[in-house]
């Protein structure tokens, strides 16, 4: 059965069960008006969902009853006795066919056309006289729809309506059974008798229920056979919030007691509490999970009511909006639900309203005529992930900017610095709004900061992603719980710590020597995890023990580990001076891996302790300032410890730019696009002292050659480098090789091919946003870029590979295919895709044309970039390769240009080592703009700025 | 302390003495929870200077106050004793860390005084007025003011 009809039921249900009490109320008191107007709330809710939900009949039934009710209510009517016969006998009726909804699913055949007669009679206030016959005639109206026959006792009952309640609980067969077998219906029973025999006989005895007739003096007692006999037809039971809150501290302070006594027990090895005890943390586990299970709600909870607001919403702005939901069942802790309910309706709103189009603005826009809002609700580790897509119209960067500059929060020079993704973080300003008008909707601007703020209190995170014309898509990243967490305990600056586990990616363990260690651009810590580098901040520093840490160093007692650490390596304890603000002692450091929305970053700590369950109590009101912590909690030893809070360290870190590695991150996860990524460099000396720089990537290998391994052919340095000849080319033309015996060369490899350039020092390694400030004055410098402080060169390789080396490009013999003088790249960043299957090209390429000012994403596979292009990813130009596997360039062309797709417009270059007149040929014919040879880079250039005025 | 007087009786309250420095102190002997001896206390780093820390009491977690700091005193020397008065205070549990705890004295309210203008304003602000005894004079501590005030 659908859910929202279960939830009516269940809610109905209790609301009729209360009113069973009041009713009797009536009969004494007839014109009690708050009693009327409760019936009336009831009637008129039950009609109104019925609408929602198309439960015609009850719906009808309902509708009449208000009507009368109303007339009551307003005093119109006087109630009397007979009135507050039909009063029952509508609620009577309502029962019957809630309760077979409840049932069978569906409302019952048949009609209340009987009742409603008489409602409406009861409406124009003129039946008072043939009311009472018609109390007697109910029985003979009503067989004239068969299947409803047990509407004849309640017609029949009237005057004690309440007391049928309990047919409506048995199935029509029982029904009708009970039917044959009782001989008539006047029969009174005892009302006592009837109540016991009920409440023990429910299951078994339909029977009794179709003759119960009781006097009106025992209400009360049949009241409560009633409730007796509910469990029968619900499973569930009802709970006070309060009730389970209470369980739940209760649990949470049983979890604690349980650690403490394991902490005992460890401590105190085997002993005869050990068995019974490992039982008890058993039991109390599950319980902790029972409990925690009872908390849990569908996801769909909260979002029940957005068809219906989503309906609302596209008649009242004229939009036809669908709105699409997925993983309704996906539960949640009711604490977190209730507070993400209103953020997630307000969210979804916005979407409708602010998100999608107008459907003459959709068509367009090329879209369909229809909008849709996704809404999926999943689990990933540890978290739920709540997703509500549109296909709206995204956010309007320029209105967004305006805004800004409007409400100051930015001047314009900031914003011309800021990424799109930084620009778009400002819709979660406060009183932030784009919508030109206040709409009844939304748009009064107390919208996304809000949205923001309740989401960030349960510990979540809310990501947004846009494209201008493509809709956003905004993620929620909820944890599941609030109550009890599972805690890493780390220590740092000699205190201890709890950082949630949810937030940790990983421990890394680094030492002062080693593959493993952290390096320092200009004193801030960094660290290089897997290709990636990772910002570090040292808790004991942003927590204010750095200095004490090392103080404390002797004084206190530190744990044995770290004694033994710090008395291996006393030798190196002064390399602490090299970094500033963090003093990091020569021994073993921990990282805590930690993410935030996204966001990665490691945490310095001196240790690291077990996981623990803790319970995360709010802290103190006086310590409310202190955004480094969510909470503290009682640890399993009893002391007292301080939860770290993820959210707000990553704020310490003066991540002022965070949306902007994020963005970066999201890219490079996605598509390996350069824009706003940094690149891996490698530094190294020749000549002159300006450092220079060449892409890492482009480096196959580092090798030192002694100069006597050093050859000549045909003039050429050459070295034997894995039994073949690999021609070397001193960067320096001028640097003599023989005085050096070890000569560094960076070798570069493409298929076959190797060549290396000698260099006199390499440097370091640096990752950095490569920008180029001046343009090179030299052949085989691209120009000069500010890199970790210093002005650097950052070179051309392929002036190398071009002018020493003729054979390199052996296999990819051709000529430009379009020669020219130098182009001027001019306008704002175009977006090129490039495709290549060497990595070697893909490499020496995307800086190239990065540098060149383009933003450049770069695949390895013509299939990715047909995905890209069903992803409606749109670029302004296509660099393709010719030969590559699987599909060659031509026939990636035609599938391009073919299928009419997104990138039929879009001009493609041919990158090619082949380029015989029939390959140019083919090439035009299946689409391509234009043929650039390979190496050549200041064709591919002067092409491509070319290609892009053109078109 | 309305309701503490009035609890007692009309006419006299009683006072839990305390020592801070060579100051003595009277605290409203309602208000105070519990008397503790030195407990370890786990910092909290960045909190106010007059945060000591936070405690266990009995599964309730209590913020430590060093009155010490809250009055302007000199921290305590090193292996100097020190006590702990618990009290609540907007439904939260703080833990008063003093030099030393002494009588319960019962007071006749007739002998409260104002405190002299020339108190210290910072004192001045954290006590509602004063009893002279014997020996010494007996300054009532607000302890509501004295947990605003922090930070």
């Amino acid at each position: 059965m659908d859910d929202l009809i279960v939830e009516f039921i269940t809610e109905t249900n209790e609301s009729l069960e209360e009113l069973d009490i009041d009713l009797v109320n009536l009969e004494k008191n007839p014109n009690d008006e708050d009693l009327l107007g409760k019936i009336f709330r009831l009637v008129h809710t039950i009609k109104g969902t019925c609408g929602f939900l198309s439960l015609p009949r009850l719906e009808k039934v309902a509708h009449h009853a208000e009507n009368v009710l109303g007339k009551f209510r307003d005093g119109v009517l006087d109630v009397t006795p007979d009135y507050v016969t039909l009063i029952f006998e509508s609620i009577d009726q309502i029962k019957f066919i809630v309760n077979t909804i409840e049932e069978t699913g569906a409302e019952p055949d048949g009609n209340d056309a009987g009742l409603i007669a008489k409602l409406d009679a009861a409406y124009e206030g003129k039946v008072l006289l043939d009311d009472g016959t018609m109390k007697d005639s109910t029985g003979a109206e009503t067989p004239s729809a068969p299947p409803s026959e047990e509407e004849k006792p309640k017609a029949t009952a009237a005057p004690k309506q309440e007391r049928n309640l309990a047919p409506g609980d048995a199935t029509m067969d029982e029904l009708e059974a009970a039917f044959a077998n009782t001989p008539g219906m006047e029969g009174i029973v005892n009302p006592s008798d009837t109540a016991e025999e009920e409440t023990d006989t429910v299951e078994a005895s339909e029977e009794e229920e179709t003759t119960p007739i009781e006097t009106a003096e025992e209400p009360s007692k049949t009241d409560s056979s009633k409730t007796a006999s509910k469990p029968k037809t619900n499973k569930t039971l009802r709970v006070s919030v309060d009730v389970l809150e209470d369980l739940m501290t209760m649990v949470s302070e049983l979890v604690l007691t349980r650690n403490q006594l394991l902490q005992i027990l460890r401590a105190q090895g085997e002993t005869e509490f050990s068995t019974p005890l490992q039982r008890l943390s058993h039991v109390v586990s599950e319980l902790q999970e029972g409990v925690m299970k009872t908390r849990m709600q569908p996801v769909g909870n909260a979002w029940s009511k957005l068809p219906r607001i989503i309906r609302d919403l596209s008649l009242e702005l004229d939009k036809k909006i669908e709105l699409i939901m997925t993983g309704n069942e996906t539960e949640l802790d009711r604490q977190i639900l209730e507070m993400i309910k209103d953020p997630l309706t307000h969210m979804v709103r916005n979407s409708g309203d602010h998100g999608i189009e107008t459907p003459a603005e959709r068509i367009a826009a090329g879209k369909s005529e229809t909008g849709t809002i996704r809404l999926d609700a999943f689990h990933e580790g540890g978290h739920i992930i709540i997703r509500i897509a549109d296909d709206g119209k995204g956010l309007a960067v320029d209105k967004i900017k305006a805004k800004i500059l409007q409400n100051e929060l930015a001047t314009k020079e900031e914003i011309d610095n800021m990424s799109m993704q930084q620009i778009q973080q400002f819709i979660f300003a406060a009183g932030f709004s784009t919508a030109a008008a206040v709409t009844a909707v939304s748009g009064r601007g107390v919208g996304m900061d809000v949205v923001r703020t309740n989401i960030e209190k349960i510990g979540g995170s809310i990501e947004l992603k846009s494209e201008e014309g493509k809709g956003s898509t905004f993620i929620i990243k909820i944890p599941l719980t609030l109550a009890i967490v599972s805690a890493l305990v780390v220590e740092a600056g000699g205190e201890r710590f709890a950082i949630p586990q949810l937030a940790v990616r990983e421990l890394v363990m680094v030492s002062e020597h080693g593959d493993n260690r952290v390096e320092y651009i200009k004193g801030s810590p960094v660290f290089r995890l897997r290709d990636r580098l990772l910002p570090l901040v040292s808790l004991s520093s942003i927590l204010g023990l750095g200095e004490k840490h090392s103080l404390q160093k002797g004084e206190r007692d530190p744990p044995p580990p770290t004694i033994s650490a710090d008395d291996e390596n006393i030798d190196n304890t002064d390399t602490s001076s090299e970094s500033t603000g963090f003093k990091h002692k020569s021994k073993n450091l921990y990282l805590v891996i930690t993410e935030v929305a996204g966001y990665e970053f490691g945490i310095i700590v001196d240790r690291v302790f077990d996981t623990e369950e803790i319970v995360v109590k709010p802290v103190a009101q006086i310590l409310k300032g202190l955004t480094l912590f969510s909470g503290n909690t009682i640890l399993g030893d009893g002391s007292v410890i301080m939860i770290l809070d993820p959210n707000g360290i990553a704020n310490v870190t003066g991540n002022a730019n965070m949306s902007e590695d994020l963005d970066a991150m999201q890219q490079q996860k996605a598509y390996k696009s350069t824009a706003d990524k940094k690149t891996s460099l490698l530094i190294f000396n020749v000549g002159d002292k300006t450092p220079k720089a060449v892409p890492l990537a482009l480096v196959a290998r580092l090798e030192n050659i002694k100069a006597e391994d050093i050859e000549y052919s045909s003039g050429q340095m050459t070295v034997q480098y894995r039994g073949a000849l690999m021609p070397l080319i001193p960067f320096n033309p001028s640097v003599s090789i023989e005085e050096e015996d070890d000569k560094p060369v960076l070798v570069f490899a493409d298929k076959e091919q190797s060549l290396g350039i000698i260099v006199d020092e390499i440097v370091d390694i640096i990752e950095e946003h490569v920008d180029i400030q001046l343009s090179a004055q030299q052949g085989g410098l691209l120009g000069s870029a500010i890199i970790n402080g210093v002005a650097t060169d950052i070179v051309d390789i392929t002036y190398f590979l071009n002018s020493v080396n003729h054979d390199w490009f052996k296999d990819h013999d051709d000529t430009p295919y379009k020669s020219s003088a130098d182009g001027e790249h001019v306008g704002d960043k175009k977006r090129v895709l490039l495709i290549d299957d060497s990595s070697f090209f893909r490499n020496m390429l995307t800086p190239l044309l990065s540098m060149a000012g383009y933003d450049v994403t770069s695949l390895e596979a013509p299939s990715e970039a047909l995905q890209m292009c069903e992803d409606g990813v749109l670029f302004d130009v296509i660099v393709s390769d010719i030969e590559m596997p699987d599909m060659d360039g031509f026939e990636f062309a035609q599938k391009i240009k073919q299928d009419n797709g997104k990138w039929a417009n879009t001009p493609i270059i041919a990158l090619s080592s082949h380029a015989t007149p029939q390959d140019i040929e083919r090439g035009i014919e299946v689409g391509f703009t234009n043929y650039v040879a390979k190496f050549d880079k200041d064709t591919l250039l002067h092409t491509l700025s070319q290609t892009l005025t053109e078109n | 302390m309305a309701e503490a007087e009035e609890s007692v009786n009309n006419l006299s309250e009683d006072f839990l003495t305390i020592t801070v420095g060579k100051q003595l102190f009277g605290i409203p002997v309602l208000q105070v929870q519990d008397v503790l001896r030195a407990q370890d206390v786990t910092k909290i780093p960045l909190a106010p200077p007059e945060i000591a820390g936070s405690l266990n009491l009995r599964g309730r977690i209590v913020t430590a106050v060093d009155v010490r700091r809250c009055l302007s005193m000199p921290d305590k020397e090193a292996g100097q004793n020190s006590m702990s008065v618990v009290v609540e205070h907007n439904e939260e549990l703080f833990s008063l860390i003093i030099d030393n705890v002494g009588d319960v004295l019962r007071l006749e309210k007739a002998d409260f005084e104002r405190n002299p203008g020339t108190l210290d304003p910072a004192w001045r602000d954290l006590s509602t007025g004063i009893y002279q005894l014997e020996k010494s004079l007996l300054i009532i501590m607000d302890v509501s003011k004295l947990l605003e005030n922090i930070g």
